[in-house]
C-alpha cells in the first residue's frame, strides 16, 4: 500500500465517520464540530485531487465563516434539543433503508467497471510549478465571467435577505432620526405666546 | 494509484449519510441544514474528482458555484431559524404547521 492509499484511505474514513456521528449526535453543537471534522478531511482529499484552491476555500469559508455561523445560532436558540429528538429510533429503520438502497445502487453503478483504472487512468501528477489558482483564474475571468458576477450578486443578495429577515425595529429607544432633525421647521420649534406687559409694583 | 470509483464512492456514501440525517433529524432545523450541506460536499467531491480524472478544471469552476449557493442558502437560512424561533418559541418542525400543509 503505497503513502498515497494509505493517506486517501485514512482521511476518507475519518471523513465517513465524522460524517456519522454529524446525523447521530445528541447535541448540536458537537454535530457542528464534526461537521468540521469531515470538511477538514475533505478538503484534505480535494488536496490530493490537486485542487488546492478549493480545499483552502472550503476551510476558510465553510469552516471559517459558515459552520461558526452554524454554531453562533445553536449556541443563540435556547430551545430543549432533547425534544426535538422524539421519533428518532421510529425512523431509523426507514432512513436506514432508504439510504442502504441509494447506496447500493450507487456503489453497483460505480464499480461494474466504466471508472476503475483501466478505464480512467490516473493523470500523471502535475508539475511544481503548476499552479491551480492560476488555471482556475484563466477560466473564471474569461469563460465564466458572466457567471461569476451572478454569483457575486447572489451572494449580495443573501447578506441583504439575512439582514432584512432578522432587523427588527425596536420602540423605546432614544436613537438620533437625522431625516426628522433635519426636516423641522421654525413653527415646529418655537411657540410665541401673547401675553401683557408686567406691571411695576 | 487510487482508481476513481474509490472517490465516488465516498461522494456516494458520504450522500447517503446525510439521506439518513434527514430521515433521523426531520425535527430539528438545525440538523437538517448540515444534512444539506454534507449533501453538497459529497456531490462536490465527485465533481472535483472527474475534474482531476479527465483533466479539465471547469469541474473544479463548478464546485466554485456549488460553494457559493450552499454558503448563501446556510446564510438564509439560519436567518430564516432565527426569525421563526423568534416568533415561535420552538424550531420543531413538527409544530410549524399554520399553513395547514
Amino acid at each position: 500500500m503505497t503513502f498515497e492509499q494509505l493517506a486517501f484511505y485514512f482521511f476518507a474514513s475519518v471523513a465517513i465517520l465524522a460524517a456519522a456521528m454529524v446525523v447521530t449526535v445528541r447535541n448540536p453543537v458537537r454535530a457542528a464540530l464534526f461537521l468540521i471534522l469531515t470538511f477538514f478531511a475533505v478538503a484534505c482529499i480535494w488536496m490530493m485531487l490537486e485542487a488546492e484552491f478549493l480545499a483552502i476555500v472550503l476551510i476558510l469559508v465553510y469552516v471559517g465563516a459558515v459552520m461558526v455561523l452554524f454554531l453562533f445560532v445553536v449556541m443563540m436558540l435556547d430551545i430543549d434539543f432533547d425534544q426535538l429528538r422524539e421519533g428518532f429510533a421510529e425512523t431509523l429503520p426507514i432512513g436506514a433503508t432508504v439510504a442502504v438502497l441509494v447506496l447500493l445502487q450507487l456503489v453497483i453503478v460505480l464499480t461494474s467497471g466504466p471508472f476503475e483504472l483501466e478505464q480512467v487512468a490516473a493523470p500523471v501528477p502535475a508539475a511544481a510549478d503548476y499552479g491551480n489558482t492560476h488555471q482556475l483564474g484563466l477560466l473564471i475571468y474569461t469563460y465564466y465571467v458572466y457567471p461569476f458576477e451572478l454569483a457575486a450578486v447572489m451572494l449580495v443578495l443573501a447578506m441583504i435577505a439575512a439582514i432584512v429577515l432578522t432587523l427588527r425595529d425596536r420602540t423605546g429607544t432614544r436613537s438620533q432620526k437625522p431625516h426628522e432633525q433635519t426636516q423641522v421647521k421654525r413653527k415646529d420649534r418655537v411657540r410665541l405666546v401673547k401675553m401683557n406687559a408686567e406691571k411695576k409694583n | 494509484m487510487i482508481p476513481l470509483s474509490h472517490y465516488l464512492a465516498l461522494g456516494a456514501i458520504l450522500f447517503s449519510i446525510s439521506v439518513v440525517g434527514i430521515f433521523l433529524n426531520r425535527k430539528n432545523v438545525v440538523i437538517l441544514l448540515m444534512s444539506i450541506e454534507l449533501m453538497l460536499l459529497a456531490v462536490n467531491i465527485n465533481f472535483i474528482a472527474f475534474s482531476h480524472y479527465l483533466q479539465d478544471v471547469t469541474g473544479q469552476i463548478f464546485v466554485f458555484f456549488v460553494l457559493t449557493v450552499a454558503a448563501a442558502e446556510s446564510a438564509i437560512g439560519l436567518a430564516i431559524i432565527i426569525v421563526l424561533f423568534r416568533r415561535r418559541h420552538t424550531i420543531n418542525v413538527s409544530d410549524l404547521d399554520s399553513l395547514k400543509g
